[in-house]
């Protein structure tokens, strides 16, 4: 199985929200990052909370968000701040809103 | 509970996670229902052999056992073997590996705070902690506050632990959301030429492998 | 700001406003430590009856008022209660009777096995 997203890629979180257990915090959604890191491939959390062996696996990226993609301004942070996390495959699409600084 | 520890800048704050004395006694009798409730599964349990109080004592004993210091030794190690702290910052699971430590199931990832990043593990969802690397966490750790603002408020949270990192320095704050378990390691402050390992590890406290605090100079 | 979105689980608290930390070493307390204890062995070869994932999902599915008011650890019991039935481990009958036995026992003596 081949990761969709290699270091470097802009991707933007998913704002799906589904009815079960999921590892997509809310305040992430809808977000743009930038792609850190590749994990590699495991089995999917939203299988494995319902008792399902979770395969196929999926790919988990470590995304950077800067603070104020996130917050705004609104937070207590310095403007070089920035969040990470973990976040699946399927919850990443390209970001193809590509203007702006990077 | 009782409060005998305050750990507010104690950088051996690990010495006291270790200093264990006898278990926590159940001071007061089981009064929540909660309380009653573990005793009922427990007792469940124990007489239907799902479990033995034998192994309830020794999985207890062996929890005891897992404190900062292990990560203590592991940060010590890194400051003073520059080939082992490559591996461990390439491959975490590894790296503690060559110690005799392990992670299963899970993937340990060494962060590196430096001159240009300083970060800080949180779990906003939950409680993931690298739990065989520096026990349990701290109840502040597993606490709505701390879940809740160290992602938007990291430089207001670390200014409530004491800790202040300059504007110019990224605070990068890692929110364990997957299966990666995340442990920091500090950087090694001035003043410590030449020390040992033994040395080393009485100065890095859990906190600073958390990145809720640095190590200051000795 | 975001539109309206769907109400958030519980434990989905990234962001939200929230007072000073309370950085008290509370030590874990003997109960503390069994749940610990039995949530792993649970878990964990030879039993494992369950994955993190599923005790993760079952304290999401606590109620708003439950999850903000219960203990880290009462969050647990609530949660290794609820797996034990639902791999049919234990009945809710069962754990029930036990209770109420407990229960009692404590009311009569004021104590009991610790």
């Amino acid at each position: 199985m081949t990761a969709r997203y290699r270091i470097g890629d802009r991707v933007v979180v998913r704002t799906d929200t589904p009815a079960g257990h999921v590892r997509t915090p809310t305040y992430l959604k809808g977000k743009r990052g930038v792609i850190l890191r590749d994990f590699g491939a495991w089995p999917s959390p939203e299988k494995l909370a319902y008792g399902k062996p979770g395969w196929p696996k999926t790919t988990n990226y470590w995304v950077r968000f800067t603070m104020d993609e996130i917050w705004n301004g609104n937070g207590s942070y310095a403007s070089g701040d920035a969040i990470v996390a973990e976040i699946y495959e399927h919850w990443l699409e390209p970001d193809t809103a590509l203007e702006g600084t990077p | 509970m009782s409060h005998d520890h305050d750990e507010h800048d104690h950088a051996h704050d690990h010495d006291h996670a270790h200093d264990h004395g006898p278990f926590q006694p159940d001071i007061k009798e089981p009064s929540e229902d909660w309380e009653f409730l573990e005793i009922a599964l427990r007792e469940l349990m124990i007489e239907k052999e799902i479990l033995t109080a034998r192994e309830i004592q020794e999985k207890i004993e062996e929890w005891d056992g897992k404190c900062p210091e292990v990560g203590a030794r592991i940060v010590a190690k890194a400051w003073t073997d520059p080939a082992f702290k490559a591996r461990l910052l390439a491959d975490g699971n590894a790296g503690v590996g060559e110690l005799g430590l392990s992670v299963p199931g899970l993937k340990l990832v060494v962060l590196e705070n430096t001159e240009s990043v300083h970060n800080m593990i949180v779990c906003t969802l939950c409680s993931c902690y690298p739990r065989p690397i520096l026990g349990l966490p701290p109840l502040w750790y597993k606490s709505r506050e701390y879940r809740s603002r160290a992602v938007r408020e990291p430089r207001s949270v670390l200014a409530e632990f004491g800790t202040q990192i300059p504007d110019s320095v990224e605070v990068r704050v890692v929110d364990s959301t997957a299966d990666c378990r995340f442990l920091v390691l500090p950087q090694r402050p001035e003043g410590t030429d030449g020390w040992s390992e033994d040395q080393l590890v009485n100065i890095v406290s859990r906190d600073s492998m958390i990145g809720t605090a640095v190590v200051p100079a000795p | 700001m975001a539109t309206a979105q769907p109400t958030r689980k519980p434990h989905d608290i990234g962001g939200d406003p929230a007072g000073p930390i309370d950085r008290e070493e509370h030590q874990p307390t003997l109960v503390e430590r069994r749940i610990d204890a039995m949530m792993q062995l649970l878990r964990q070869e030879p039993r494992a009856f369950w994955v993190t994932d599923e005790n993760r999902r079952t304290i999401e599915s606590l109620t708003p008022e439950t999850y903000r008011d219960s203990s880290y650890y009462q969050k647990w019991c609530l949660a290794m209660r609820s797996l034990l039935v639902e791999k049919a481990v234990l009945t809710d009958a069962e754990i029930d009777a036990k209770l109420a036995e407990v229960k009692a026992r404590y009311a009569k003596s004021g104590g009991g096995a610790p």
